[in-house]
């Protein structure tokens, strides 16, 4: 091996500089660029070669050669990382650019299943009652007669009966209850004589023809609240609060004398049409106004038949179709649809 | 109950309350006479009477080009004006009779015709007469559909009035609850509507004009059975003269409803519906005749066995020992408070009348009204409760109605067997009770007014009252009634709206509702929509499942198709697929419901009522969609068992839960042979799942193939984690290994689980089965399984060596319990 002059060597480096430059951006590639790095600063490259011809040199020239060479590597080395940063960051825009999606397209459908639109307004009721201290409480579907109507205060052939047509099985004194109302019986039997504080959800059915006004098959929810001090004032209040929590806190009520033979004295409650607002209308028959649910003290003998003293105890008790109340908040005009289950319907509560 | 305001009017003084048709409407119905409608006479949406006015008719000539036609001429003020018709009842003799005629330019319905409805009056010439009016009929006027003759009007109508002036009406229809018997009369409103406005009633008793013989010389009347006829009233009026009664009267039953029948059963049918008193006339000489000549005893008992009455509708009824019988010593002449026999009736040529006025008992004549099906105003009112006190008022008012208008003769005194009279019904109200029912404090001085004003007599006694029923309330009993009585009166609207003082009761849970709606939650989550079908369903429809009963049977269906209450889910969620499958090409459903199982009742003999979940599947996996993937897969059996899989694992019923639950191939006659497995957690066998037999399928009228499953909901549920106990996230990474087993296809991928579960120590935390392979190069009549195998330690990081250990020992396991090809792979 020649040995190098100084001159010859500051030559050299000075090639080097320009020709690496040169290399790294002619390179398009990050293949390319690691093709440079070793041809220049490899463990055989140019650069390294260079350095072994410093070792012939003069102690005061090969420390000078010694920087001018760790400059020129330095110099290739941030050279070289600066293209390969450029090329990264070119190479992963043509890698975004070739992954463009068309974002429009619709994408992979994916839906939750829908809740039936009874079991939303149950969920809603059980909702507005829990919060003001009601339990939940259920009972049985299929009832004896006196359960259902004895019990509560409508002896065989009273007049009450014609406005429940009932559904009687071959077994006599079994029936289909008509309304969540024996549900009190039970409740009151189970707890007396704790205080009481219940809804009682659930299926019942009539006698009927099916229109779209009416069905054979529909939901019941009863409320009973038993206690020292339960006043009807008191059911207003519970009444109000449920009104407003379920058709908006401006929802006017009042308050409408009625009859129920297991209730004295016995009340309606109607809203301000939702529809027309007190307008009148097809919905409201004019009226203005919208019944929701049947109310009342529980009557004395139902009361004693429960097992409390009605000297002792007082109660309240209401009776709502989460039905009617569902076709009033969704416009829902015909009362066959809730058993028709048509998806079309029942999507559109998912 | 239909009450025209001119009739109420009578009774009470609106006009001096100055309360108009809508304030009362709206006061009754907020104190629980609902006022469902008020109906305006004329309808204003069929025509007004503009134009219509009370005419004479001064003289009737023939019309000389037709014979069936005649020149009326009428005078309504301005002089006689012409008009052609050809009703049957105005005639070449007609003169002085008063009617409404329509001018000119009036319009009135069309009477041959439903278009147009009206048609306007014109001056016209008929068959060469000029016309210058329409002598009106009811029909044209809106009033019925009789058309048969023009209206006449009662001889006192001032001619020249308009109509409306006349006959313009307000008819409130009001919607009575069962205890309001009491309003089914005119009189009964009338208390009603003075109590809650304030009106003054002008209500006068009854009063008549006896002459002659005493009713004792003519009649007698025995009561045998004093529980169903309490009070049985009779009058005797002779000398009748019946015929048509007059206009007032029967506008007024027309009003109300009723058809006008002839002057004494139309007086009888205005008393009751003025007092509330259903009454009866008898011809009286039809009963003397019955009794040979003499004076006839009416006996009131009840029917003999294989008693018959013929029915003033003509009909033979076959009576039983419960009805109640108005019988003479011949035999039975009426129904009690039902219907009159055929035998004894008035009719035309009636001269003397027996006039029955009767208290019977309301559920017996109830009973027999629904029994015979005969349901009549009158059974209307004794069904709800006519009041004793009221016969001697109805007779009263009736014969002296028929001595007025029939010109008849009444009798002196009544004859009245009253075994059933009773001192008036006092309640104790004590002053507290108000307030402990209604929450509010009432001024005791209010309470007496309220009650006052709907005629209660008030007592003050020591902290209360002594409070004296009126007779026509047999609907108040207890002091509740009358606090109801106070608050209807005072208004509901004065109450306040409190929230509840009372301490909360002991809160429970309703932990089997939580779970229900949980799984309703998890279901919809998984995407499964739900519904609510019918609890009713036919045999036949079960039938078609290839199952059977007993069920629940209704004895009274409204259809075959809903005659039984389901013992399954499964006929009525297929019913909804094929419902669906119509419009749908993916249903994916569920149902949260009671089944009903007669076998084996409870102790009140009741049916037990145990929750099921139904689930079916049916069409495409994944709905229409371009990314779906594979694009055009259908549901299958795996599907459906990862739904239940899923549910299982959401609700804590799992290998982690420390639960065993198995699938075993099952055979369900719903099912497909080889598609169907049981459900089985610790043991316990929970339900079914699987694809539909095409058999069935078809049966439903079903295409393609569809999954269905039914659980046992309440046992399923009894298994599902109360709690979750928490488990350490793992510390130290795991080792996954794989394996391949190369087996008998016929081995149930279960039975391999359950052998690597065993063999895999503490060490195996999780496995999964990541491939099912069959074809070359396994051979034929074999498959492979693949599963990944997930080791890991608590204690420390895994060792490979350690791993693999394990992992060996469980191929080699597998090898000698299966007798199968078993190899590891590299994960």
């Amino acid at each position: 091996m020649s040995t190098l002059t100084l001159r010859e060597l500051e030559s050299q480096v000075e090639r080097l500089r320009r020709e690496g430059e040169g290399a790294l951006a002619r390179c398009q590639t990050l293949q390319e660029c690691e093709a440079v790095r070793v041809r220049f600063l490899g463990r055989k490259g140019l650069v390294t070669r260079l350095f072994e011809g410093l070792k012939d040199l003069e102690p005061e020239a090969r420390r000078r050669a010694g920087r001018l060479l760790n400059e020129l590597k330095g110099h290739l080395e941030a050279r070289l990382e600066a293209r390969q940063r450029e090329l990264k960051a070119r190479e992963l825009e043509a890698q975004l650019e070739r992954e463009t999606l068309d974002v429009t397209l619709p994408g992979r459908p994916a839906r939750l299943g829908a809740l039936h639109v009874i079991t939303q307004t149950l969920r809603e009721i059980y909702q507005i009652f829990k919060q003001m201290g009601f339990e939940i409480y259920q009972t049985r579907e299929v009832e004896t007669d006196e359960m259902n109507f004895q019990l509560l205060n409508i002896p065989p052939d009273h007049p009450a009966r014609e406005m429940q047509s009932t559904f009687y099985t071959t077994k006599p004194g079994v029936i289909l209850r008509t309304h969540t109302s024996p549900g009190q019986i039970r409740v009151m039997r189970e707890r007396c004589p704790e205080p009481i504080r219940v809804i009682l959800p659930g299926k019942c059915y009539r006698y009927e023809q099916i229109t779209p006004r009416s069905e054979i098959q529909f939901t019941q929810v009863e409320g009973l609240a038993v206690g020292h001090h339960v006043t009807m004032s008191d059911l207003k209040g519970v009444l109000v609060e449920f009104a407003k929590r379920m058709f908006g806190p401006g929802t006017a009520v009042r308050l409408r004398g009625s009859y129920f033979p297991f209730t004295e004295p016995s009340v309606e409650l109607d809203i301000r049409c939702i529809l027309c607002e007190g307008q009148g209308c097809r919905v409201c028959k004019g009226t203005g106004w919208l019944e929701i649910l049947g109310a009342g003290m529980v009557h004395p003998t139902v009361l004693r038949n429960g097992g409390y003293d009605p000297e002792r105890f007082t109660g309240f008790a209401f009776g709502m179709g989460p039905e009617r109340i569902a076709m009033l908040k969704h416009r829902i005009e015909d009362i066959r649809l809730f058993l028709g289950n048509d998806l079309r319907f029942l999507e559109q509560f998912g | 109950m239909r009450v025209p305001i001119r009739w109420l009017k009578e009774f009470v003084d609106l006009d001096g309350a100055g309360i108009t048709t809508a304030e009362l409407a709206e006061r009754l119905t907020l104190a629980g006479l609902e006022v469902g409608a008020v109906e305006r006479v004329p309808d204003p949406e069929r025509l007004s009477w503009d134009g219509i006015v009370v005419g004479q008719i001064v003289g009737v000539e023939p019309h000389p080009n037709a014979d069936r036609l005649v020149i009326a001429h009428v005078d309504w003020g301005e002089g006689p004006v012409p008009s052609v018709t050809g009703a049957p009842n105005v005639t070449l003799g007609t003169q002085g009779v008063k009617v409404a005629v329509a001018l000119p330019g009036a319009r009135i319905l069309n009477a041959y015709g439903e278009e147009p409805p009206t048609l306007e009056v014109k001056t016209v010439k008929i068959r060469g007469v000029e016309s210058r009016a329409v002598i009106c009929s009811e029909k044209e006027l809106g009033l019925s559909d009789d058309h048969t003759g023009v209206l006449v009007l009662d001889d006192d109508a001032p001619v020249g009035t308009p109509l409306v002036e006349l006959l313009g009406d307000e008819i409130l229809e009001i919607e009575l609850t069962p205890n309001l018997g009491r309003c089914l009369s005119m009189v009964g409103v009338a208390r009603e509507v003075a109590a809650l406005t304030g009106a003054k009633l002008k209500l006068r008793e009854p009063r008549w004009r006896v002459a002659g013989e005493p009713a004792e010389r003519f009649a007698r009347v025995i009561v045998e059975d004093e529980e169903l006829c309490p009070r049985y009233t009779a009058a005797i009026v002779r000398n009748v003269k019946n015929g048509q009664a007059p206009f007032w009267m029967r506008y007024r039953l027309l009003e109300y409803g009723m058809r006008p029948i002839s002057l004494l059963v139309d007086i009888t049918n205005y008393v009751m519906l003025e007092w509330g008193q259903p009454l009866h006339a008898f011809d009286y000489d039809k009963l003397k005749a019955r009794a040979g000549g003499r004076a006839p005893t009416i006996i009131v008992r009840r029917a003999q066995p294989g008693e018959r009455l013929t029915t003033l509708d003509g009909v033979e009824r076959e009576l039983d020992e419960e009805m109640l019988l108005i019988c003479d010593e011949a035999g039975p002449i009426a129904i009690a408070g039902v219907m009159g026999g055929l035998d004894t009736e008035v009719d035309e040529n009636t001269q003397n009348v027996l006039l029955e006025s009767a208290s019977f008992h309301a559920i017996n004549n109830r009973r027999t009204a629904q029994r015979l099906g005969l349901s009549s105003e009158a059974s209307l009112r004794f069904s709800r409760g006519v009041p004793p006190e009221l016969c001697g008022r109805g007779a009263t008012r009736a014969a002296e109605l028929m001595r007025r208008l029939a010109g008849g003769t009444i009798a002196q005194g009544l004859l009245d067997a009253y075994p059933g009279k009773r001192e008036p019904k006092t309640i104790r109200l004590e002053t507290r009770e108000v307030e402990r029912l209604l929450g509010v404090r009432v001024e005791p001085r209010q309470v007496r007014e309220a009650l006052a004003r709907l005629g209660f007599g008030c007592r003050r006694r020591r902290g209360g009252l002594d409070v004296t029923v009126p007779y026509w309330r047999l609907d108040v009993e207890i002091p509740a009634d009358l606090v109801e009585e106070v608050a209807r009166v005072l208004g509901y609207d004065k109450l306040p709206a409190t929230l509840l003082k009372e301490p909360l009761p002991p809160q429970r849970r309703n932990r089997p509702l939580e779970l229900e709606e949980r799984v309703r939650d998890i279901l919809t989550g998984l995407g499964l929509t739900e519904v609510i079908t019918y609890s009713l369903t036919s045999p036949e429809s079960v039938a078609k499942l290839g199952l059977e009963g007993p069920f629940v049977e209704l004895a009274n269906p409204i259809s075959r198709e809903r005659r039984v209450l389901r013992r399954t889910l499964m006929n009525l969620l297929l019913e909804t697929v094929a419902l669906n499958r119509r419009h749908r090409d993916r249903v994916a459903i569920f149902e949260v419901g009671r089944v009903f199982l007669p076998e084996a009742p409870d102790a009140e003999g009741l049916p037990k009522e145990p929750r099921r979940l139904g689930l079916a599947l049916a069409g495409r996996r994944h709905p229409l969609s371009w990314a779906a993937e594979p694009r055009d897969a259908d549901f299958d059996f795996y599907d459906l068992k990862g739904v239940v899989e899923a549910l299982l694992a959401h609700l804590g019923v799992s290998r982690s839960g420390e639960k065993d639950v198995r699938f075993e191939p099952d055979q369900h006659a719903p099912f497909h042979p080889g598609r169907a497995a049981r459900l089985v957690v610790d043991g316990e066998p929970l339900g079914v799942l699987g694809e539909v037999h095409p058999a069935v399928a078809e049966r439903f009228e079903l295409k393609g193939r569809v999954y269905l499953a039914e659980l046992d909901l309440d046992a399923l549920l009894a298994h599902a984690a109360d709690e979750r106990v928490y488990s350490p996230i793992p510390r130290f990474p795991g080792i996954r290994l794989d394996l391949a087993v190369v087996l008998d296809a016929r081995v149930p991928a279960d039975r391999v689980e359950r052998l690597i579960w065993q063999h895999g120590t503490e060490l195996l935390r999780r496995v999964v089965l990541f491939d099912v392979y069959t074809g070359p190069p396994v051979p034929e009549g074999q498959r492979s399984l693949a599963y990944a195998l997930f080791y890991q330690s608590d204690e420390r990081t895994l060792t490979d060596e350690e791993a693999q250990a394990v992992h060996a020992r469980v191929i080699e396991a597998l090898r000698r319990e299966l007798g199968a090809q078993v190899r590891g792979l590299e994960a």
